[in-house]
């Protein structure tokens, strides 16, 4: 049984057209000119029980607008929604006790409060059990290295450590699905990894299906097993990310590192992408030659200090699907 | 029900510890709301102390309906901060968090702020009225009491509704309408004093339409025993303070239009 499905969801947004200056914004107060924009063109997916799937797609393609008609903020123009067989407008609160919700742009949490206190007022506003509460936050807690945070106000810790706090905010209900919006904008390195390694666990030990909007394609990479891009209202692909590759191009990359700096290497069938230092970038198709032929041809050429073959970056991926759309 | 009342405690205990926080201010800043409504009574007085009285009402029974109208206001004044605010967060998308929450949302935007420092319009509204107490040559009963008790309540009923209607309007509009507030601070000035001396469309406008000089003037005659020449029946005298109820129930109906307006537009 699909937990969520989103059958040709339709949104149309009418965007006032501000006209410039002074007397533009006058005029504007007695006769405004309205625009409409299509944010959701037609998007159709379902997602199973446990799923972590990555939904892709430059700013303005729509897809927080897909977030909130799933979290029941929005309500479409037309199409079908449901998630966990309840119409999320119809059903706002009802929805609204299933699902988690991250935006890493902004927190939830109230401000002056130390996290501890958010925590608790969210517990009310929720209506979560205390002893179901004592063990989820605990658990929370341990997984994210939490301790120390617990008695400090929102408005000192850092981003990473913010994002942390909300994360364990918005799961505090033990939602069956969480919407992530984000989640590792802006964060340092290390934070990055510890967001991604709880995503998972989350995803994996416990079942919580997962929608994850991000731009980091290092998200998408480390965390989902099928990613949606869309773009302008449209979905453009759906599928696993060896699929997604498959679909768009099946080059790749052979990195090589020369011996002597500003060394050149050609060969008839592989193109070089890129030249620094001692390294070489060159993509190849791997039906036209082996990438083993291709090695051997090289190293026989070239004083040769390391190779190694990689697939494109998903950003190069994902940068010609939306070329190939457009054009 | 229950539920809600308590969610709403906790999120008012919330929002006085961190007003607390900033204790300097927060005396400061009541004292000058005593001071700043406390010259405007002065200035009531002093008419009074020049023409004696003003059709008939003598300064003692106006005080009445000031003290009543401004504890009612000072008490939404306080409780509403939440709604008066709401227009920036609508603007900051800060409102989709609420609706998020499995609650309801008028209850989340009242749950915002219990403004402390409005207890200095309301301590001054309430000597006011306990000098008129004092003053009135009237034989106050348990009854009387209770509904001039009845009256500032109903009056603060009044008064959210009417700042719920005023944050209503920000699901339509980011522009500020000022028209509401000429209703709600006029309407504060107006029902100050008793409704006879006002000319009969403003009389009806307060009755009909905003009925807020039924929260104060109508109990105001049942109390002051001026009820048999006014040609108020009685029971209106006595169930006036439910139009302000009333009114609230209103206005959170238009509120659920308002957000669902929201959630169609998204804007």
């Amino acid at each position: 049984m699909a937990q969520i499905v989103v059958g040709n969801l339709v949104k149309t947004f009418r965007v006032a057209e501000r006209q410039p200056g002074l007397w533009g914004a006058a005029r504007g107060l007695l006769h405004r000119r309205h625009r409409s924009v299509r944010a959701l063109d037609g998007i159709s997916f379902s997602l199973q029980p446990g799923e972590l799937v990555g939904y892709i797609g430059p700013n303005g393609a729509g897809k927080s607008t897909t977030v909130k008609v799933l979290s029941g903020i929005l309500v479409p123009d037309s199409g079908r929604c449901e998630v966990l067989g309840r119409v999320p407008w119809r059903e706002r609160v009802a929805n609204a006790r299933e699902i988690g919700v991250v935006f890493g742009q902004r927190t939830q949490l109230w401000w002056d409060l130390p996290v501890v206190e958010s925590f608790e007022l969210l517990r009310d506003i929720y209506r979560v059990p205390s002893s179901s509460y004592q063990q989820v936050r605990d658990e929370l807690i341990a997984m994210l290295d939490m301790e120390p945070l617990l008695d400090v106000p929102v408005r000192q810790l850092s981003l990473g450590q913010r994002m942390r706090c909300d994360l364990t905010a918005a799961l505090l209900h033990s939602p069956a699905i969480l919407y992530l919006d984000e989640p590792t904008i802006g964060l340092d390195a290390v934070s990055k990894l510890a967001v991604r390694d709880f995503v998972r666990q989350l995803n994996r030990e416990r079942g919580v299906t997962i929608i994850l909007t991000t731009h980091d394609m290092d998200d998408i990479e480390a965390l989902c097993s099928r990613v949606i891009v869309i773009d302008e209202g449209q979905i453009l692909s759906d599928g696993t990310l060896d699929d997604l590759r498959r679909h768009v191009t099946t080059e790749r990359w052979l990195i090589v590192d020369l011996a002597e700096e500003d060394g050149d290497v050609t060969d008839p069938q592989a193109t070089v992408i890129s030249r620094e230092g001692h390294r070489v970038r060159l993509r190849f198709d791997p039906e036209e030659v082996s990438a083993a032929e291709l090695i051997g041809r090289i190293t026989a050429a070239h004083a040769i200090r390391d190779l190694f073959v990689e697939n494109p970056p998903v950003e190069e991926i994902i940068a010609r699907l939306y070329g190939e759309q457009r054009r | 029900m229950l539920d809600e009342i308590r969610l709403y405690f906790r999120y008012i205990g919330i929002s006085v510890r961190s007003q607390i926080q900033y204790r300097g201010s927060f005396l400061m800043m009541s004292i000058g709301h005593f001071l700043i409504t406390g010259i405007e009574f002065v200035g009531i007085w002093i008419l009074f102390q020049r023409f004696g009285n003003i059709r008939g009402w003598s300064l003692a029974e106006v005080a009445l309906c000031y003290g009543i109208v401004n504890i009612a206001f000072s008490i939404s004044d306080a409780t509403t901060r939440g709604f008066d605010m709401f227009g920036l967060m609508v603007k900051s998308g800060d409102f989709d968090r609420l609706l998020l929450r499995p609650r309801s949302t008028a209850l989340q935007v009242a749950g915002q702020e219990l403004t402390m420092r409005r207890i200095g319009r309301f301590a001054q509204a309430l000597i006011v009225l306990l000098w008129s107490a004092h003053a009135l040559d009237v034989a106050w009963s348990p009854a009387t009491i209770a509904l001039t008790g009845a009256a500032a309540l109903g009056g603060a009923c009044l008064f959210c509704g009417l700042f719920v209607l005023q944050a209503t309007l920000a699901f339509w509009t980011v522009e500020t309408l000022e028209i509401v507030n000429t209703v709600t601070y006029g309407g504060v000035e107006t029902a100050q004093f008793p409704l006879s001396i006002y000319r009969p469309w403003l009389r009806r406008f307060f009755t009909g339409v905003i009925p807020l000089a039924t929260v104060s003037y109508f109990p105001a005659l049942a109390i002051l025993g001026r009820g048999a020449g006014s040609g108020v029946p009685p029971a209106l005298q006595w169930g006036a303070p439910l139009a302000g109820v009333a009114f609230l129930l209103v206005a959170l109906q238009v509120w659920k239009l308002g957000v669902r307006h929201y959630t169609s537009t998204g804007s």
